[in-house]
């Protein structure tokens, strides 16, 4: 389905995952927080762009393990950040498609 | 997914000690955190060696009275059985990124599930607070744990 963040039309998935996360811009991110309720600070910031670099090199998203692992942000503060599931909120606002796997 | 009502929390039970008893129910309250739902964990009886300090890190599977091993039960009760068993599970685990149960139990704490061991149990095996790790919040009775699962659904495992 296609949906109209930061008045470009994007393809999302029905959960709201891009399709294309090569339609993703920064603007983007910030609207989909805000209808979310969240101001995004440099440590939303931190995750999202490691989120897309991994994506880039990996061709998904990475789990909480891993984002707590290498993002330079604890599972902890991940939880604090993105209060409904960093893994699927963060791969969401990144622009990138919902991460699989039961971890 | 259009489901009726989503789940919003869950209180989940660990009860046995193996490998294979313990795994799921961790992998469900992680993955129910993950989802944005509250999550508990209820450790009782054999479920203790979850959160036992000593134990912990020696969690085997079971290869007796096991059918779905598919090695004959004889074979199973050979000594070094359950831990090659484990080893090649835990081998396995690791290249899917499933941590290790201990420090799993420490990630599940940190997404801000609440742990906790069941009072019975506890007494039983003449335990003390000082047995368990420390992500353990408590040491509950029945009643107790009824109270934290209220509104949320229940997992017996």
């Amino acid at each position: 389905m296609t949906n109209t963040i930061g008045g470009v039309e994007v393809r999302l998935d029905p959960e709201g995952f891009f399709e294309d996360p090569s339609q993703w811009t920064r603007e983007m991110a910030i609207e989909m927080a805000t209808a979310d309720g969240l101001e995004l600070t440099d440590r939303h910031w931190q995750v999202i762009e490691f989120m897309r670099r991994e994506f880039a090199e990996k061709g998904t998203g990475p789990t909480v393990r891993v984002l707590g692992k290498a993002s330079g942000v604890s599972i902890k503060e991940l939880y604090q950040l993105f209060p409904k599931g960093p893994a699927k909120t963060a791969a969401r606002f990144a622009g990138i498609p919902k991460p699989k796997g039961c971890i | 997914m259009n489901s009726p009502e989503k789940i919003t929390k869950v209180s989940i039970i660990i009860s046995k000690g193996s490998l294979e008893g313990i795994y799921p129910g961790l992998i469900m309250a992680n993955g129910a955190r993950a989802e944005g739902m509250d999550a508990n964990l209820f450790f009782t009886f054999f479920g203790l060696d979850a959160i036992h300090r000593n134990r912990v890190d020696h969690i085997k599977v079971a290869t007796v009275g096991n059918p779905a091993m598919h090695i004959p039960t004889l074979m199973g009760a050979l000594p070094g059985m359950s831990a090659l068993a484990t080893h090649m599970m835990n081998k396995k685990m690791e290249t899917l990124d499933i941590p290790p149960i201990h420090e799993f139990i420490e990630m599940i704490a940190d997404t801000g599930a609440g742990l906790y061991a069941c009072k019975a149990s506890v007494d039983m095996f003449g335990l003390a607070p000082d047995d368990f790790v420390p992500q353990v919040k408590d040491i509950i009775t029945v009643g107790d744990f009824y109270d934290l699962a209220a509104g949320g659904q229940i997992i017996f495992t």
